[in-house]
């Protein structure tokens, strides 16, 4: 993907709106105030970084685990030589939601997303006979808060 | 002559779980699938699911006290900005330590995430967990090196762990902050 180029206007927008849209009839309006913006300004430029592919998501932030569903992270040491079918593997369970490679011992990272919290333990289960390999698993014991917010 | 019902997040969830509050769980779904860029976005989504905007606001503003909803905010794709470095850096910390590190990683604005989790030993002694993007590898192990000197825990053993590139990334239907 290219970089996107994004100008004052679009980056004191995102900075702004990671800490979050305030709940009022008309939001906008009021982030446009602060911004020193029009609100159909602030608007047509979030459409476009929406559109662009900046922005991935506007909206809320779900909490899984407080909608009664399961959530983990979950780690493998995969053999160089059998990563691919691995990754593939894995791809065809819907509770896998992110994949990432690290370089580390353990160099397959995902995030397994289950509707009920009791499906984690199943899920683990199957992937570990699906590919034969021990799952790590190590689920959220404590947050600690931060400022959601990267500087852009 | 019923009694109210105490708001706990118990309730809240058989509110929206139940059948006379099919308006509650259209909400969600519609709230899934992102807010609308307009002017008046409440009362859209009001119409959309058949309640006042006064009833989508109050929702809301219950679903953000009882934790529902972490956030009202846009979610930034790092890569299309340049933001390719990832890393994951995780630390084995005394327990009896661990709640002070991890307050004290949070606070860094560096750090997008921190977690506690269990540890898995013999293999995996680590039980700190944080993320820190930036645009170059160099810059983010320069800004982990900062915050190590600058809170004296270079005697806590830790490791990074760069990310070469999602095989997966749903959009998700969930703030899967995890391993962002």
């Amino acid at each position: 993907m290219n970089t996107l180029e994004l100008d004052v206007e679009d980056r004191a927008i995102i900075n702004r709106l990671q800490d979050g849209l305030p709940l009022a009839p008309y939001p906008y309006v009021l982030v446009a105030a602060e911004l020193g913006l029009s609100e159909e300004e602030l608007l047509e430029r979030l459409a476009r970084l929406r559109d662009s592919g900046v922005l991935t998501r506007f909206g809320p932030m779900y909490h899984a685990e407080r909608l009664g569903g399961g959530l983990t992270l979950a780690a493998l040491a995969v053999p160089e030589a059998d990563y691919e079918r691995v990754a593939g593997i894995l791809d065809a369970f819907p509770e896998v939601a992110h994949n990432y490679r690290r370089e580390h011992r353990l160099n397959m990272w995902f995030v397994l997303a289950t509707e009920s919290a009791e499906r984690i333990p199943e899920v683990v289960a199957e992937l570990e006979t699906a590919t034969g390999l021990r799952v790590f698993n190590m689920p959220k014991e404590r947050e600690f808060h931060v400022r959601l917010h990267l500087p852009v | 002559m019923a009694t109210a019902t105490p708001l706990t997040l118990e309730t809240l969830e058989r509110d929206c779980r139940d059948h006379e509050s099919s308006a509650h769980l259209h909400l969600r779904a519609l709230l899934e699938e992102g807010l609308p860029l307009v002017a008046h976005p409440w009362q859209v989504l009001a119409e959309q699911c058949g309640l006042e905007e006064a009833e989508v606001m109050v929702c809301m503003q219950r679903w953000q006290e009882e934790g529902l909803i972490k956030r009202l905010g846009l979610v930034v794709r790092h890569r299309s900005l340049g933001i390719k470095a990832n890393a994951m850096v995780v630390w084995n910390v005394p327990d009896q330590d661990v709640t002070r590190v991890g307050h004290t990683l949070a606070q860094e604005t560096a750090v997008t995430l921190c977690y506690r989790r269990p540890r898995r030993l013999p293999e995996w002694p680590f039980n700190l967990f944080c993320m820190i993007h930036g645009v170059r590898r160099d810059q983010v192990l320069a800004q982990l090196e900062h915050i190590v000197q600058r809170h004296g825990l270079g005697g806590i053993e830790h490791q990074v762990l760069f990310s070469r590139h999602a095989y997966r990334q749903c959009g998700g239907r969930y703030a899967l902050e995890e391993t962002r």
